[in-house]
Parts: structure tokens; sequence; C-alpha cells
């Protein structure tokens, strides 16, 4: 399949992940043994497998519609990066061509 | 009243058990087997690390809490005045939340897991936090931001991962109890090389509110310690219905501490898992598997084997759903809402901060991992990879449902290796995974399992685990065999098997 750095340079702008080029020389052909190794899946015939998400049989929870009390907006903006007027401030959400 | 004084020694080798029942009869104070405790950590943990932050005052305030407590005559959880440690991926107000991560570094979270909370509720003293991989990524802990764990039996060698902070603190006397997480066997992987026990609860049977997910489907909070019965206890504190947890199990929690001090594993049916043991193996390994399951034989269980043919798949399936599941979990560190932001000058746009901050703040595996879970994920690519892994993870549930079908319990040897070398396998990221070969197919199918001790491998010296898995919500039925293998195994050796580990600092 080999994986090119590329093609990792790809997919860490799909996660937002800034990679150096050194990292993109290392992870290539790491990335590249592991989904290698990973693709011994397609081995097993499971056409008529239905796929598992989950190991519990899931169903839908509810609860009481009541109020309750919730975290306090000092309590979170404690833990932000950066906060103004009571609120999370960040960077431009815009870009130039916007 | 006069005080008996033990030595500190004496109070760090009890166990939870003993220690609860001369705390609760005022033979000894929580305070004082609090702070014998963090000497002990104190003295030791330079050398093993078990620990990314230790809440000194707190600790010894809830313990002063509890004596008082015990002084009015006033009710108290069965292990009240007990401490131990919290692996740093639960939330607990008041101390940081790393997930062994630069990302979240100095991070104070704004509410305690359920864990944590009943931890509280139950009177139990919790000294701190434990290291381990960046967002329990690993099998050595060597995937901390803030430097590899320790194994307590030789410190030039990998404590297991990613709980290796819990195991090694329990290994080393640093605490008698911790808590662990276990998504692919990072509670009971650590446990095998540390000659201690983990148990891995039904999936459900442990809350996970306030756990930092890697994995949702798999995740599960779960006890470490040195015996079964203290295990089980543990358990019993921990585990039970959350409505905050919307995969939490709303049914009783088996009586996993009367199984554990019955210890009775007469007329039980015992599979040997065929598909887990020969080549990768090691000698010493197998040769203490191999007696543990005559032992279990001589003790009046009925043992066979049993084929899980899918079991050879469950590594590949694993990292594919692992990796996918946690590059969507981990998308929420973006740099806006909690930990580390870099690059914001002002010019950047928030998704340069964003992808400027996770290059900065994740490490080498977590990148891996999520750029492996972005190609499973991604169009074109995901019937092959994720949709295919989904339907071998139906399978390893099959195998599991027709062998239980015959026998009572499953065993296998818990890691296929003792403890390796730091720096050995770093680069190797696949020599890394089959770490958690035998541990994963129970994680896939959501069923409850552990490891015992079983002896040390002749060729290095080192602990071996062996692993018993059970259906769901047959959680009991694990600490059953673990107690009488430990039981039998302990009065052939004279004693437990930590009684045999060098100490700390001595010249090796």
């Amino acid at each position: 399949m080999a994986l090119t750095a590329e093609d990792v340079a790809n997919l860490a702008r799909l996660a937002r992940i800034e990679l150096t080029e050194a990292e993109l020389e290392i992870l290539a052909p790491q990335l590249d043994v592991i989904l290698e190794s990973v693709a011994r899946v397609s081995e097993v015939a499971a056409q008529d497998i239905p796929p598992t998400s989950h190991a519990l049989p899931l169903t839908n929870v509810f609860r009481e519609d009541e109020l309750r009390p919730s975290l306090a907006r000092e309590e979170l903006l404690a833990g932000a990066p950066a906060a103004e007027q009571m609120r999370f401030r960040v960077p431009r959400i815009l870009g130039e061509e916007a | 009243m006069t005080l008996r004084q033990p030595a500190a020694t004496e109070i760090t080798r009890q166990t939870a058990v003993d220690l609860a029942a001369k705390i609760k009869s005022r033979d000894l104070g929580a305070v004082e087997v609090a702070r014998a405790h963090l000497d002990r950590i104190d003295e030791i943990d330079g050398e093993i690390h078990a620990f990314l932050y230790v809440d000194r005052e707190r600790a010894l305030a809830s313990a002063s809490r509890v004596d008082a407590k015990i002084a009015a005559g006033e009710d108290v959880g069965p292990l009240a005045g007990v401490p131990l440690g919290l692996k740093d991926i639960l939330t607990y107000t008041g101390a940081p939340t790393t997930c062994g991560s630069k990302i979240l570094y100095g991070w104070l979270p704004p509410y305690d897991a359920t864990v944590t909370r009943r931890l509280l509720d139950h009177d139990m003293v919790i000294l701190g936090k434990t290291n381990l991989d960046e967002f329990a990524m690993g099998s050595s802990t060597e995937n901390s931001a803030y430097g590899p764990t320790r194994n307590p039996w030789d410190t030039s060698r990998i404590p297991g991962g990613s709980g290796g902070g819990s195991a090694a603190a329990v290994a080393a006397y640093e605490a008698p109890l911790a808590i662990g997480t276990d998504t692919g066997g990072s509670i009971r992987q650590p446990a095998a090389v540390t000659g201690t026990v983990g148990v891995k609860p039904t999936y459900g049977g442990s809350s996970r509110y306030g756990l930092v997910a890697l994995a949702s489907s798999l995740d599960q909070p779960g006890p470490c310690a040195r015996t079964v019965l203290d295990a089980a206890l543990l358990h019993q504190v921990i585990a039970g219905h959350d409505p905050c947890d919307s995969t939490s199990i709303d049914q009783p929690v088996p009586d996993v501490v009367r199984a554990a001090r019955s210890a009775d594993v007469s007329g039980m049916k015992i599979g040997v898992v065929t598909e887990l043991g020969g080549e990768g193996y090691a000698p010493g390994v197998e040769q203490r598997f191999g007696e543990s399951v005559d032992l279990l034989a001589s003790l009046g269980a009925e043992v066979i084997e049993v084929s899980c043919p899918h079991f050879v798949y469950a590594l590949p399936a694993y990292y594919l759903i692992l990796p996918a599941e946690c590059s969507s979990n981990l998308a929420k560190f973006d740099a806006m809402r909690y930990g580390l932001r870099v690059g914001d000058d002002g010019v950047a746009s928030a998704e340069q901060v964003m992808a400027m901050t996770r290059e900065a703040g994740f490490g080498a595996e977590v990148k891996r991992r999520i750029i492996i879970g972005t190609y499973a994920l991604s169009s074109g690519y995901y019937e092959a990879y994720y949709g295919q892994a989904q339907k071998i993870r139906t399978l390893i549930s099959r195998d599991f449902d027709n062998a239980f079908s015959q026998v009572d319990v499953l065993i296998s040897p818990s890691t296929p290796i003792t403890a390796f070398k730091i720096g050995e396998k770093v680069d190797d990221p696949l020599a890394m995974y089959m770490n958690d070969l035998c541990t994963i197919p129970s994680n896939l199918a959501g069923n409850a399992s552990a490891s015992f001790p079983v002896g040390l491998a002749p060729e290095d010296g080192l602990p071996v685990g062996l692993q018993v898995m059970a259906p769901p919500l047959a959680d009991d039925r694990v600490y059953r065999v673990g107690a009488a293998l430990e039981a039998a195994l302990e009065s052939a050796w004279g004693g437990p098997l930590l009684d045999r580990r060098p100490e700390l600092g001595a010249v090796r």
C-alpha cells in the first residue's frame, strides 16, 4: 500500500496536527507497517456478519426533564487557555477570503 | 488509650482488609496509615515514579476526618481510611488531571469522576494521581509526557501500561490499592508484569463518567491490588449503576467479595484458550501457566481446551476500532476550552492554532493512533477497515458465547512475555502492540476479566500473570478462580509472590 509522507501530511491536516517534515519521514513507514498488519482483518469472510459497534445491546436512556445545577461559568472558564468578558476567547475563525 | 506503634514499613506491607479492620477497631489511626504511605512515596518514588501528583495535605485531612468519624461511632465504608492511588485519567477536583499528556499540563478539572466520588463517599483516602501512557495509549508507561514509571522488580524494566503507575505503586508498597482503567489490557497487563492483581469489570459495570475517554466502547475502570480479596472490596466500592453514564448497567453488582472469600473452584469448568499460547510466548510464561492449569485441576476444577478461532484477528481489529474511536474522542483537544494553546499571536486562525497546539501537545503514539483512525474512517477505506473490524468484533463475541456454553470461565497467560527493558520497544509500535494480544478479546466482547500472579519466569525471575475471563456480569467467577489460585500458590510458596521482590535501593 506504501503510505507516502505526502499521504500522512494530508491525514494529519484532516486531524488538525501540524506535523514537521522530520515527523512525516518517521511516521510514514511506521504507519505503513501498522496498516499492513491491521489489513489482515480482510482475510475473514464476513459479508453476512452484522457489525458490532458496542459490547452491550444499547437502548436510549432517558431521565426526567427536571432542572439540575450545572457547573458555574467561573469554574469552566478557569480551565480555558484564554477568557474574556466571561466567555472563551478564541483566535479568529474566518479566513482571509471570507 | 494506649496505641501500639508499629513501624511504618509494617503498615505499608499490610493488606487493605487488615488496614481497614485495624482503623475501624482504632488499633491504627487512618492518619498514621496515610502518613506511612506518604513517607514511603517520599522515600522511593524518585526511583519508581509511580505518582504524577501527591496530594499530601488533602490525604491527611481526609484521613483525619475518618478517624473522627470512627471515634464518634459513625458508620463508615468497608475500606474506610485505606489509602489508594488514582490513575491520572480520572478527574478529582483540586488535583491536576493530565492524562500523562502535555496538552493537559496543569489542568484542574471542575468536577469529580463517579469513581472518585464513590471512593470519597466510602471514606477512602486518595494519596495522589498515578502515571500512565499518554491518554492510556501504550503498554509500558513510556508514552507518558512526564517520564516513564519503573518496575519495582527491576527498575531498568517497564511496569506495563497504560496503568503502570497504579500497578507499580501497589507493587512497591506505596499504596495497598489503586484505580486503573482498561481499554485493551491497561489494568491486566501491568498487573501481570508487576506480580499484582488487576481486574477489568464487565463493560458498564463501573462508571466512565469523569474518565477522560480513549475508546468509549472499550474503556472500563477497575481495581488494582496486592491480594484478590482487596481487589474485590475495591471493586464493590466503585462498581454499580450510574445515571451519568448512559452505558452503565442498571443491575446489581455481582457479589465479588463473597466469591473472593469462597476461593472455591471445585466443580467449575475451566477452558484453556487454544489460540493464546505457543509461538511468541516466553518459555517461563508458558511453564507457569501450565503449572497453574494443573493446579486448578488438582483443586477440583474440570479443565478442557477450547478453541476461539477469531481471537487471532482481535489485535488487528482492535488497532482499527481503537484509533477510530480515539481520533474522534481526542478531537475535543482543540485549544479552545481547556488545556494548552500555542501560536495564538492575534494573526493565526483558530484552525492554525488548533493544528499547532495538537502538534506541540500530543506525543508520538497519540499522533500515530489519531492518524491511523483518521485513515480508517476516511471514505473509500471505511468498509475495508473499520466496517470489517466491527464484523470481526461480532465474531469474537460469538467465539466467547460458544466457549461459555461449554465452560464457566476461560483462562490464558495475561501477556505473552515478562517485563521488558525500558526503551527496548519504543520505536517498534507493532512489537509494543503484541503485549495486549491476550487481553484485547475481552475488551472487544465487553466481558469481565482479570490477571493474577502465578509465579516468576525461571529464565529472568520476573512475574508471570494468568488471565481469567468470564461472561458479562459474571465478574464473581473471575474472583473465585483468582482467590483459589492465590490460596494454593501462597501455601506452596510460603507467602505472597511480592515477598520475593528485591528490596528497592539494593545493589543489583
